[in-house]
């Protein structure tokens, strides 16, 4: 009763003329940032956090947190259309959304996209307003052997993201691990890997890493035949513009997962979106009837990740605003933003300023059904890119790569990289390595490493650290499990066919 | 009659020698540094992963019965497109520093456009200076973003 009561009160903040405006300028703006590359919800918030100043403080973070979570609608938006991943939590998007749009579906996974960030983003905002301090305090209890776990959880999807050869995806994996270590140590300052180039030692960026192997390889693909393949067919009317009943019906359980584990992974803080994304793509495909279709096509692989990088939000702001404990570059933007207009983040925050927590709360709830009715109008427009003629694509899609990679840092040498990626992409493509476990080792590449040192370190070198604590023992016993069950079914069925054989 | 996928070991004895060469770098790391695990801990063992899985790799096609036929063969033809393209991409970027963004991505829109598309030279030069025209009007007039720029400041 307590909650719908504060609830009442936030809905009294949240929907003064004002406040409303402010949302819808935050949706709006961050839609915007999530669609083009280049600038990112991070950046945007910083620039405009000087004009804050002036503002009401509740309106200002509602505004800021608008930007934040219509990020994220947008985010899919180039992911499907172009497989030109903004960011990285929109990389598993790629997998099956770009495929759609191949089969003439841009429309129903632009539009499943909206509505699964829709549901999961507010089930991520119900868990952030019910369970925000006892969550809190559960995370806590992560320390550096349950981050390990937990990558180690991570990367056991590769097994759902291998495709035909897992020997290849293990690879290609490795390969992304060793991309995540190439840079400055952080623990002793020692350079690793970096060929003498001074650009190298703040290490590779994710961005320059992604759009390298997708777009600039798919474009490469699509070069071999002149006329480019046959790609693009978008269905006439409305209706073959949006998902299907039967598409919603296939979904349910994606925006479940996308929700459940969205959330969960949000509020650990350093988890961040590309895993809970990796992570609900993977459940989806394990827990699927026909999971030898993912990476085809599959509108719940888009549902479950563009749920579960919406959701994250709510999860990501409970460590924010009740410990004080920001997860990512944007939500320690967001703590800077706070702590500026003098608000102290942590467990008085709630209790200090209910208008302003609760006003948030409520602003998220209409905030994300102003994301709906802003982004499902827009799915046909946004379909009729793909009626640009090839020619008049593919420079385009290198042009956006270029200006999305060298807006990173400005610097001229990750555009030299972002060819050399391409090169690469296209060699995996042509060679059968699947690119998105590259991707997942290079994203937990260096969280897992500094968990394991870290851990290591803990126990001054012993191993059983990992196994002793009940957390990362059950986690590690779930990857182990991950990876072994493929195997044991493999054996079974080379059984079943060697009986079959002598019968 | 047994017959090796030659690609596939070619591939696997490129990746053995990327996986000797992280490991071999590794391992002039210190393994072991005062606060625990050293900055060549974590990139040996991707190293001797590396390696060993691109010996299964090589084994698994060596000892292979036969070749897997669905797999397409490669037509040296589209290849060669695809890796012109490329080239075209390589020939901006190294532009970029010179002539900036907006000429650099209207000169790799023309080379596309007439070398792999054959198509005419209007025709290219007016996607050219349509998509040069877009860029700057969205990117840096609207967002504001820093692009390379030339001489003459876009």
């Amino acid at each position: 009763m307590e909650s719908v009561g504060n609830l009442l009160l936030g809905f009294s903040v949240a929907l003064t003329p004002g406040n409303l405006f402010w949302c819808f300028v935050g949706t709006f703006l961050g839609t915007v940032v999530g669609i083009l590359p280049g600038l990112g919800p991070a950046a945007t918030i910083a620039m405009l956090l000087p004009l804050t100043f002036k503002m009401d403080h509740t309106g200002a973070i509602i505004m800021l947190a608008g930007i934040y979570y219509g990020s994220k609608y947008g985010g899919s938006t180039t992911s499907i259309l172009l497989n030109v991943p903004g960011e990285s939590a929109s990389v598993v998007t790629c997998l099956d959304g770009y495929q759609m749009a191949r089969q003439g579906r841009a429309g129903p996974a632009l539009g499943i996209s909206a509505i699964a960030s829709f549901v999961a983003g507010t089930v991520g905002v119900l868990g952030l307003m019910l369970v925000a301090p006892p969550l809190a305090r559960f995370a806590l209890r992560f320390g550096p052997p349950e981050y390990f776990a937990l990558m180690a959880l991570g990367l056991a999807m590769v097994v759902f993201l291998a495709g035909k050869s897992m020997i290849k995806g293990l690879l290609a994996m490795l390969v992304g691990l060793w991309l995540a270590g190439v840079g400055t140590d952080l623990f002793t300052a020692e350079s690793r890997f970096t060929f003498g180039h001074m650009e190298l030692l703040d290490g590779i960026d994710f961005v320059v890493v992604s759009i390298g192997i997708f777009a600039v390889a798919e474009v490469m693909i699509n070069m071999e035949s002149r006329g480019g393949t046959e790609l693009f067919k978008i269905p006439k009317g409305l209706r073959n513009l949006m998902p299907t009943l039967q598409d919603l019906k296939d979904c349910r359980f994606a925006f479940l997962n996308g929700s459940i584990v969205g959330f969960l992974i949000g509020v650990l803080p350093g988890a961040g979106s590309t895993i809970s994304s990796f992570l609900s793509y993977g459940v989806e495909k394990a827990f699927s009837r026909h999971p030898e279709k993912f990476g085809t096509g599959v509108i719940e692989g888009v549902a479950a990740p563009e749920g579960a990088n919406n959701s994250d939000i709510g999860g990501s702001m409970v460590p924010l605003l009740t410990l004080g404990i920001p997860g990512s570059n944007t939500t320690a933007i967001l703590l800077a933003a706070l702590i500026l207009w003098g608000f102290k983040p942590g467990p008085l925050l709630i209790q200090d300023n209910p208008g302003m927590f609760w006003g948030l709360v409520a602003s998220m709830y209409i905030g994300n059904i102003m994301l709906l009715v802003l982004n499902l109008p827009l799915v046909p427009l946004f379909a009729q890119i793909l009626r640009v003629p090839y020619f008049v694509l593919y420079p385009g899609i290198l042009g956006i790569s270029i200006v999305g990679v060298y807006s990173v840092s400005n610097s001229l040498f990750d555009v030299w990289l972002l060819g050399l990626f391409g090169l690469l992409g296209y060699a995996m493509r042509k060679l059968d390595f699947p690119a998105a476990p590259l991707v997942l080792g290079m994203v937990l590449g260096d969280g897992m490493e500094r968990a394991l040192r870290q851990s290591l370190m803990m126990s001054e070198g012993h191993l059983s650290i990992l196994v002793s604590r009940p957390l990362s023992a059950s986690m590690l016993i779930l990857a182990l499990l991950i990876v072994i069950m493929p195997m044991v079914n493999k054996v079974r069925s080379f059984k079943m066919k060697a009986v079959e054989q002598e019968v | 009659m047994a017959t090796h996928d030659n690609e596939e070991i070619l591939t696997g004895i490129c990746l053995g020698a990327f996986g000797a060469y992280v490991a071999f770098e590794a391992f002039e790391l210190p393994y072991v540094s005062e606060y625990g695990p050293g900055p060549g801990f974590f990139p040996l063992w991707i190293g001797i992963g590396v390696t060993l899985l691109s010996l299964v790799l090589v084994f698994a096609n060596f000892f292979a019965v036969a070749a897997d036929e669905s797999r397409e063969h490669q037509s040296r033809l589209a290849i060669g497109r695809a890796l012109v393209g490329w080239s075209g991409l390589i020939l901006a970027i190294s532009l970029l520093h010179w002539l900036g963004f907006g000429l650099s991505l209207a000169l790799l829109t023309v080379f596309l456009i007439l070398a792999l598309e054959r198509r005419p030279l209007w025709t290219a030069l007016s996607v050219a200076f349509g998509l040069a025209l877009g860029f700057h009007v969205i990117f840096v007039l609207a967002l504001g973003l820093s692009l390379p720029s030339g001489p003459w400041g876009f």
